[in-house]
């Protein structure tokens, strides 16, 4: 399959003093499809896009987008981007459309130019009623909104999106979707970060995971599933005292691809739940280990993330807001 | 060069729109450095202040001149609150990612800095006029003040901004903003001249660029052209001097921070 190569990273590393945030990244992003970059928070995705939009240096390697080396040639490179960073970036006492006539001003666009554009993004992202109001009167999801229109503001070739519905609403992050999907159809480029599994699920084409500055792996979610190979059986125990004895004797089953245990519990892989079910059953008797509740279901990214990151994504974000 | 104009034109706009919408701390900026330094300090040591020391007719004018200069260091130190702003709430990346000139931000931030505090400084002198304070050099002299205003605001904001860029957090920022503003009033000829201070205070003073920039300006509103004219010429020098250093330290930072 021969497709048009929009970003080439090569052999990315950026250390800060004596912290290596990605360590020799290589990875394509091909014309024309979603590409998310998965991972924890301080995985090194947010320092990765940074680096491809040209906001940060790389300490070795090479990034080109569109054929544009983002260090020698970074001005040619951010004609070509448009940029909605994690925070809402936004500036609480100026207008949505100050916001986007100040952009344009910055992208070089005539004023009529950018009238025109304004006026369209604005009826894109629905927020021509609130366009000249502060932005301190929006809502979050208003916000959002406001920051996409600015991403798309230069009508860039590549769309970067950091984390585009952290914290919104179940409604507002649908409609985020909407979007994303909506110009990916006109053809754009899009680049992604999220630590949400399902967003990356659902929007994105093929992805990365990210973890400790390193690809963990890269493919398309069904892809990545796939190859975890066999679904999974999850095992609640009653007395987590027994769970060590009950993985040993199961990895010895034929039908068992990869035992594992869990806090409450086994995770278990197996080929087809029809040979695997009563054998996992008799086992479970035969050791006089009883179970308090028994779960079923295809891999999700989920699976694939802990599979090769050892550890669930969840948690991880669980602990880091805890941290805060 | 029209590109360049354009961007900053329109980041300068952004910061004017800004103060413009902050109604409270405008008036708050514009009005406190008058009320309480001129009007209720200078009124309050009326009596207190020694003629024979001060060497001018009465205390307020005596201390207009510091409190010009005061300005100009309260603003210089305070010019880089908003890009420190910038930078935590992530729009300075925003700007980062546009094609624009590395500088025109920066440029943008000491034009609208320079401006804001050469209008203040005219406030000021207006109000010290309603009290009685005659600029000795007249217009001439005003405008050479607000030379003197600028060439000591350059380096401040530049100071500021650097610290801006370096600061973990805007706490740490503020903290250092209050430990470098009052003794840099107390430690300037600013309310006493350097004659009337205690001897290791008055030495520490004649280091501070503060004094040097007070020590211009004071006889162009007390005295004259003659008496001014030295002071200006020397004033000048040192502070092509502490801008230069200011602007050098300030873009190796700036540098570090793009990088």
């Amino acid at each position: 399959m021969d497709r048009a190569v929009a970003i080439q990273v090569s052999g990315l590393t950026k250390t800060y003093d004596a912290h290596t945030a990605v360590s020799d990244l290589s990875f394509q992003v091909y014309a024309g499809e979603i590409f998310g970059l998965l991972g924890p928070n301080g995985a090194g995705k947010s320092t990765t896009l940074r680096t491809i939009i040209t906001l940060l240096t790389p300490t070795s390697g090479t990034v080109s987008v569109l054929g544009h080396d983002t260090v020698r040639e970074a001005d040619a490179v951010r004609r070509l981007i448009g940029y909605v960073p994690q925070e809402r970036a936004i500036d609480r006492f100026l207008t949505g459309r100050e916001h986007l006539e100040l952009l344009g001003a910055l992208y070089h666009l005539s004023k009529a130019e950018a009238a025109k554009r304004i006026a369209e993004l604005l009826k894109l992202v629905e927020l021509e009623e609130a366009a000249d109001r502060p932005a301190k009167t929006y809502s979050g999801g208003m916000k959002r909104k406001l920051d996409i229109a600015c991403g798309l503001l230069p009508d860039p070739k590549i769309l970067f999106l950091d984390e585009p519905t952290l914290g919104l609403d179940v409604q507002s992050r649908l409609r985020i979707w909407d979007y994303v999907r909506m110009l990916k159809a006109r053809g754009m480029t899009i680049v992604m970060t999220t630590n949400y599994l399902d967003e990356a699920d659902q929007l994105c084409d093929r992805l990365a995971i990210i973890d400790k500055g390193k690809i963990m792996t890269l493919g398309s979610p069904t892809e990545l599933k796939i190859g975890l190979g066999g679904d999974i059986v999850s095992l609640t125990v009653k007395d987590q005292s027994k769970i060590p004895t009950l993985v040993s004797a199961l990895t010895k089953q034929p039908a068992m691809r990869a035992v594992k245990a869990t806090p409450t519990g086994l995770d278990i892989r197996v080929e087809t739940p029809e040979k695997a079910l009563p054998a996992i059953l008799e086992c479970a008797n035969r050791l006089d280990c009883q179970l308090e509740f028994i779960e079923y279901h295809r891999p999700r990214l989920d699976d694939v993330f802990i599979a090769h990151t050892g550890r669930s994504i969840k948690d991880e974000v669980l602990v880091q807001k805890e941290g805060v | 060069m029209s590109n360049y104009w354009q961007e900053i034109s329109a980041l300068t706009m952004r910061w004017v729109r800004r103060l413009s919408r902050e109604k409270f701390s405008m008036l708050f900026t514009l009005v406190q450095p008058m009320l309480f330094w001129l009007i209720f300090f200078g009124n309050l040591f009326k009596q207190a202040a020694n003629a024979q020391v001060t060497q001018a007719p009465d205390y307020i004018s005596f201390l207009t001149a510091g409190v010009v200069v005061m300005t100009v260091l309260n603003n210089g130190l305070a010019g880089g609150v908003d890009l420190l702003f910038d930078k935590e709430n992530g729009f300075l990346e925003r700007l980062m990612t546009t094609p624009i000139h590395r500088t025109s931000v920066i440029l943008s931030r000491f034009i609208f800095v320079m401006t804001i505090t050469s209008l203040q400084v005219l406030v000021i002198l207006g109000v010290a006029f309603l009290f009685g304070v005659q600029p000795a050099t007249g217009l001439l002299g005003i405008a050479v003040i607000l030379m003197i205003g600028m060439l000591f605001g350059v380096g401040l904001t530049a100071i500021s901004m650097a610290m801006a860029f370096s600061v973990k957090s805007h706490g740490d920022f503020f903290s250092v903003l209050g430990f470098l503003s009052l003794p840099m009033i107390f430690l300037s000829s600013a309310l006493v001249p350097l004659a009337g201070m205690p001897a290791w205070m008055g030495f520490l003073a004649r280091f501070n660029p503060m004094t040097w920039a007070i020590d211009a300006v004071r006889p162009l509103i007390l005295s004259g052209w003659t008496e001014a004219l030295p002071h200006v010429g020397m004033v000048v020098v040192v502070m092509v001097v502490f801008d230069a250093v200011c602007l050098y330290g300030s873009a190796k930072v700036f540098c570090r921070a793009m990088g």
